[in-house]
């Protein structure tokens, strides 16, 4: 396999301001991302040649994305793999450039969450099972059944899980402030995210992540052409997607402690990206932490941590933007807030103005290798991405 | 010899103490949980008669109730399917008589006496409404009761039986009604229970040759606590020693499942060579005589009336009793989504309603919900059916959700339970108390309604904590 590595580059990025957008459609974010986009690569919207649509309850088919933009005649297909739509979407677009059958691509995602009551289409379990007997599938109560094994496996009480899931809440807030596009700006102590009203047990209030308007979009072309367009342009160095196969609910040893969709998903991309330790060579990662146990994980399936010792980092402040290995800078999902399909470009945004150096105040020094994570769906049954980015000098 | 070959019941682990919906008044009555119904109740008594009895034997299942979800579709069918039975099991549904349960028993004596069944499952289940404020609403309780008749290993023979047919308008529910109504009751006492009854025991006597002290155990079908005892005076049964109490005090007037509760009672605490009286009231009576053979003595566990008494919770808030049974309303999902789909249901029949797995022929490896491929060894189509719904399971891990739809029973807690003897499911708990939840906590799968929307209702099967 020949892989994706430095196959394709970033040359323009958009995304639009995220949060509870009462006054905007899904066009005028889809226009707003695009558009800015555009501008940020230097071309025209006739220079689109290809484009990919991520949406999971904000429109079917590419025609949303054309209608909105007025790409006339050109080849446009909506991707859908809930909250890891977005890198799919981008995904699907490297693929395009890196096969040759385009030299421009577009790849924008969005998602108009707030138009559904309480901001997620309840319809999930229709998706899976349309005799409805099968379990309704609340996000929140899916990702805590990951919590309560969690603590259970490692012996935490139920105030120690709750403490180490605190903090990264904390830390994802405290980024929030700085992240003018966010949903939320607010700093918040650990005592307010401990006493938060409970959500799905043991996850309360402040461990879920917002749920949002917003759209982000990309512009991908090849090496060659994106040199004569930037000298600041990033690369794709590995780009990896998992399914998993019904194991949660299938197998008896299927341990809830980890995810094996994230675990083989980022080996993937390792593998891609030719990293070999990477607590060492990722500078800056920007990951799924729809809710705090989540993120939790990912440092030990990421191979961050070691496993069980995720804990032990984040009372050691290594995800911290003064950490070790800053992770969701940019307030992560938890306060930039998650729009599914739209998050995925919004987390490659991020990564690509760190490498740029133009993330402002939440710059990591130096930074020359990002990563970005989605992990979407049900125990079991997540679509998970690892996407790893490197600057071109 | 044709009679009761097995026995089984159940009531809801779920008491409402009448204190809470009247001051002063005493006792509790067993009420359903909002995932209940008159077809969940009836699965649940028929699985405890079948105990270990092998399920292709039931040649026959007859389910008894007046509060049948459904006027127009067979509640014996989804009844038949949650116990596992058979394809070609003879369903029938028996309907819209308190006498229903014993119209129910005569039909299966008659069809093994005929010799078109070897084995019939007689289920009768109610949760019947009292317009809140009424006595009814003190009286009426939730709950089946089981029987299986057949002619071998009878651990109680049908001697003889007598009926009475009637026509009077003392406790009615017409098409359309919520609730119970009835007549003053001085008229309903008198000129129904009270007459009717007399008239079917005194003609079963007769029939008989059997006089009152014949009698070891007298079960009559009493419409709140205290009415039958006036009956066996006027019949000359010794309240005190004869007399089957009808539970109305601890569990409420089950309606057309109380005569065969009661007999279940009875049969609980039977001798060999007891002779029992039963007798049922619906417009008119059927009355029986049974004599219990040594076979009882053999007879295997059930948790039958005595179990599913003890085990029990008790809500004394009113409020939550009238959202369980749809009174108050409480708050509608608010998004329109696509629901059932009719043709998945019927798809998906023995998964969901049987709640088969498959165990794969190749591996071993057993799973839920079935599968075409192997999880383990990816074998293809190499798969034998496996019931889950009789085995024990312990919780792996769990959340309860504070804010999810629907509101009725929060927090919702799912959990994904490993099962003895290998699968793993993800479900539903109910009867939980969700102060005691934790991992390794040992479940046991319970038939309940999941969803309804126009007339359609999903069964289904939740896990709740092992009831002992």
């Amino acid at each position: 396999m020949r892989g994706i590595r430095d196959k394709v580059a970033i040359v323009g990025m958009g995304c639009t301001q995220f949060g509870e957008l009462w006054d905007k459609s899904h066009k005028d974010l889809i226009v707003d991302a695009c558009y800015e986009a555009y501008e940020d690569a230097g071309i025209e919207p006739k220079d689109i040649q290809m484009a990919w649509y991520g949406s999971r309850e904000s429109g079917f088919t590419g025609t949303q994305l054309s209608s909105a933009l007025k790409l006339e005649y050109i080849p446009i297909s909506r991707v859908e793999n809930f909250c890891a739509g977005g890198t799919d979407t981008f995904r699907n677009a490297c693929y395009g450039v890196a096969s040759g059958a385009c030299d421009i691509a577009l790849a924008c995602g969005v998602e108009k969450c707030k138009d559904h009551y309480g901001g997620f289409n309840m319809d999930i379990l229709d998706q899976f099972d349309r005799s409805m007997v099968e379990w309704e599938l609340p996000p929140a109560s899916q990702f805590a059944e990951l919590a309560t094994r969690y603590f259970h496996h490692y012996g935490l009480s139920f105030d120690e899980g709750k403490r180490i899931l605190g903090q990264i809440a904390v830390k994802n807030h405290h980024n929030g402030t700085i992240s003018p596009k966010a949903q939320f700006h607010r700093e918040i102590t650990l005592e307010q995210a401990l006493n938060a009203p409970m959500i799905a047990y043991p996850l309360g209030l402040f461990d879920a992540c917002g749920v949002s308007d917003g759209s982000a979009a990309a512009i991908i072309t090849t090496p060659e052409i994106a040199k004569g367009m930037r000298q600041d342009y990033i690369l794709v160095k590995g780009l990896a997607l998992t399914n998993g196969a019904g194991q949660a609910v299938l197998q008896s040893d299927y341990d809830f402690i980890h995810i094996p969709e994230t675990v083989t998903a980022g080996q993937a991309a390792y593998q891609e990206a030719g990293i070999e330790n990477p607590r060492q060579e990722i500078d800056v990662a920007i990951v799924h932490d729809c809710f705090t146990i989540t993120e939790l994980l990912i440092y030990e399936d990421l191979g961050f941590s070691p496993r069980g010792k995720g804990p032990a980092d984040v009372e050691a402040g290594t995800f911290t933007l003064e950490g070790e290995l800053p992770v969701n800078t940019d307030g992560g999902l938890k306060c930039f807030g998650h729009p599914l399909s739209a998050s995925g470009l919004r987390m490659i945004y991020e990564v690509y103005k760190q490498l740029q150096g133009k993330a402002g105040p939440r710059q990591v020094a130096d930074a020359a290798v990002g990563l970005t994570h989605n992990v979407g769906g049900i125990n079991g049954f997540f679509n998970c991405t690892v996407a790893v980015f490197g600057r071109a000098d | 010899m044709i009679g009761i070959t097995s026995y089984g019941a159940y009531l809801p682990l779920w008491r409402l103490s009448r204190e809470a919906i009247a001051k002063g008044a005493g006792g509790e009555k067993a009420v359903c949980n909002f995932d209940e119904d008159s077809i969940t109740m009836a699965a649940a008594a028929a699985i405890d008669c079948l105990g270990e009895a092998d399920r292709e034997t039931v040649d026959s299942l007859f389910f008894a109730s007046t509060t049948s979800p459904y006027k127009e579709k067979l509640g014996a069918a989804t009844v038949a399917m949650a116990a596992d039975l058979r394809r070609d099991t003879d369903t029938a549904d028996f309907a819209h008589s308190l006498r229903a349960g014993t119209s129910a028993l005569k039909s299966a004596v008659d069809a093994v006496k005929a010799g078109s069944a070897k084995k019939v499952l007689v289920v009768a289940a109610d949760c019947r409404l009292g317009i809140p404020g009424t006595a009814f609403e003190q009286n009426l309780g939730d709950g089946a009761g089981a029987l299986m008749v057949g002619d071998t290993d009878v651990i109680a023979t049908i001697e003889s039986s007598y009926s009475v047919s009637d026509e009077i308008m003392d406790v009615w529910r017409a098409d359309g009604d919520t609730f119970v109504r009835s007549w003053e009751d001085r008229f309903a006492a008198t000129h129904g229970y009270l007459e009717v009854m007399k008239e079917a025991v005194s003609g079963l006597l007769k029939k008989t040759g059997l006089s009152p002290q014949d009698l070891a155990k007298v079960v009559f079908y009493s419409p709140d606590a205290r009415r039958y005892t006036e009956l066996a005076k006027a019949l000359g049964f010794d309240a005190k020693t004869q007399m089957q109490d009808p539970m109305v005090g601890v569990m409420g007037n089950t309606g057309a499942a109380q005569s065969i509760m009661l007999l279940v009672a009875a049969l609980e605490e039977a001798k060999a060579g007891d002779r029992i009286l039963l007798a049922s009231y619906g417009n008119g009576s059927d009355a029986f005589v049974l004599k219990v053979t040594d076979q009882i003595t053999k007879f295997g566990t059930r948790r039958g009336m005595k179990a599913h008494l003890s085990s029990k919770r008790v809500i004394d808030d009113y409020k939550q009793y009238l959202v369980w049974r749809g009174i108050l309303p409480i708050e509608p999902r608010k998004e329109t989504v696509a629901f059932f789909s009719a043709p998945a249901l019927w798809r998906e029949r023995d998964a969901n309603l049987r709640l088969q797995g498959s165990k794969c022929k190749v591996c071993g490896t057993i799973q839920y919900p079935p599968q075409r491929v192997c999880t383990k060894c990816h074998s293809k189509d190499q798969f034998e059916p496996y019931r889950m719904s009789d085995k024990k399971a312990k919780i792996f891990t769990f959340s309860m959700d504070y804010i999810t739809f629907p509101m009725t029973d929060h927090p919702s807690v799912t959990a994904t339970i490993d099962f003895e003897g290998g699968g793993r499911m993800l479900c539903y708990m109910t009867d939980r108390d969700p102060g005691q939840i934790k991992p390794e906590m040992p479940v046991e799968m319970s038939f309940r309604k999941l969803y309804s929307k126009d007339g359609i209702s999903s069964y289904f099967w939740k896990a709740i904590p092992a009831r002992t």
